[in-house]
């Protein structure tokens, strides 16, 4: 185990080892990705109050939990890459920052297209959606901070100490966010006992968030794959592999 | 060589951030005429409404206060940068974190007491009432210390860009909207006529928070900033 992370530390290795593991990530995506829509969108009956204007919580959903697990993922790594030094850390850290960004807009936008029929209205200024606009700009924070700064270590290690200090403010923005005005419904899946949600709704959503997962992996795989190259640019593997192609 | 304790190195540093300010008063002056400035311009756009403005006054005052502090901010470590003093911080037998607390407790002085003082004049302009100006107050005294420490990080790690400016409000402004839910809350639950005590708990721990934390976050970004 430790020797397989120590080989992943090393950029070459990285970038054969994940070239190879996308393909394979793309097809599970799939084959979670088209069961989950048909499943979600033909098969699942529509819902006593909401008809079929809840079908749109199989992507609203997913995306909403993406937004928080990159964060943390983005976070996470950019301590990695902080405290032990490690630079594959940190390019993964930066490369899930524009993915995270797109994941909780796509969340606030479906949530709004949502909204509408259900609220009445495009936007309120509720917790949930508050605490998710308020995370889009951390993200937005990271990116730009990220891109300000020339020099590309320096800049992963200032974008990792902001994502650090606004992983500390997540649980305090939510919260404050969530006494302050609440109409948002509560969370329906995460009651494990008893999911208040009906098992033909819940396997589509699942699998939609799975696919979500994969298609998140294979993403960022890519953009680090990106990433590792350019660092490395001036290194002798770089060269050789630029020149085979050439 | 370490012959200066620690904390005597915290009191010469405040002294002469402190002098530094004095030397130089319209900088102090700017942000505290700039607070003024926007919560007066909120009647004038708004309307003159009484219910209305005691309504929004809280707000007003709050959000123009989260704007002078970010303005303030960009000074903290900027000259120290330019001419290499903080360089010779960075190298100083003393934590990074003290010293940076020494920085940021001059700056809150200069820029939140001001800030501080000016409030009741201003609730009064909002007709704001006696009960809610003092909760104005005790809300802006615990939630200023906060709004400086965290914009401490912010500004450690933009001092060596060139537009540092608007990517700092970027970073430091949605870190500071927990503040802002919390103060404006106590104010307005006081002028309906609640007792606040869980507001003032909250910010109170956001205070202490930020006071043990921020410190290290900072003296961190400033590593990664001059490296």
């Amino acid at each position: 185990m430790i020797h397989f992370f120590h080989q992943m530390s090393s950029p070459r290795y990285f970038y054969d080892f994940a070239g190879r593991l996308v393909p394979w990530l793309v097809i599970a995506c799939v084959l979670c990705l088209i069961p989950g829509l048909y499943l979600g969108l033909v098969e699942a009956p529509p819902d006593y109050q909401q008809g079929d204007s809840y079908r749109i919580i199989f992507i609203h959903v997913p995306a909403a939990w993406m937004s928080l697990f990159i964060y943390m993922v983005m976070a996470g790594s950019g301590a990695i890459g902080l405290i032990w030094r490690i630079k594959l850390a940190e390019v993964i850290s930066i490369a899930s920052a524009p993915i995270g960004a797109s994941f909780t807009f796509l969340a606030l936008a479906t949530g709004s297209l949502w909204g509408k029929p259900m609220w009445g209205a495009w936007w309120v200024w509720d917790a949930r959606l508050t605490s998710e606009l308020l995370l889009l700009f951390l993200y937005l924070g990271v990116m730009s901070l990220y891109n300000a700064i020339e020099d590309r270590r320096t800049a992963s290690r200032a974008a990792a100490i902001l994502a650090i200090v606004g992983v500390v403010n997540i649980p305090i923005i939510h919260y404050s966010v969530e006494w302050w005005n609440t109409l948002h419904q509560g969370p329906t899946v995460t009651k494990l006992d008893k999911p208040s949600i009906h098992l033909s709704m819940l396997i589509p959503l699942l699998l939609m968030a799975a696919a979500f997962k994969l298609y998140y992996a294979f993403l960022v795989l890519m953009r680090a794959r990106c990433e590792v190259l350019r660092r490395e640019k001036n290194s002798r593997w770089v060269k050789d592999l630029v020149g085979q192609a050439s | 060589m370490n012959s200066l304790s620690s904390s005597r190195a915290f009191g010469l540093l405040l002294r002469r951030d402190l002098l530094l300010a004095f030397r130089r008063r319209s900088e102090i002056a700017n942000p505290l005429i700039f607070f003024v400035l926007i919560t007066s311009l909120f009647p004038l756009g708004i309307g003159a409404d009484n219910s209305m403005l005691r309504a929004i006054g809280p707000g007003v005052i709050w959000v123009a206060a989260l704007l002078a502090s970010l303005l303030s901010l960009d000074g903290m470590f900027r000259s120290d940068f330019e001419d290499g003093s903080l360089e010779q911080f960075m190298l100083s037998a003393h934590p990074v974190s003290i010293l940076v607390m020494a920085k940021v407790f001059a700056h809150w002085l200069v820029t939140g007491v001001p800030l501080l003082a000016v409030s009741p004049l201003l609730g009064v302009l909002l007709v704001i009432p006696a009960e809610g100006i003092a909760m104005l107050m005790l809300t802006l005294l615990l939630g200023t210390p906060v709004l400086s420490l965290i914009g401490a990080v912010g500004v450690a790690l933009t001092v060596g860009l060139r537009q540092g400016g608007i990517i700092l409000s970027l970073l430091v402004l949605p870190l500071y909207v927990p503040v802002l839910i919390f103060a404006t809350n106590a104010v307005g639950t006081t002028i309906a006529g609640i007792p606040v005590t869980a507001q003032i708990y909250i910010l109170s721990a956001m205070l202490v928070l930020a006071v043990s934390l921020a410190p290290l976050a900072t003296a961190a970004s400033l590593r990664v900033s001059l490296s």
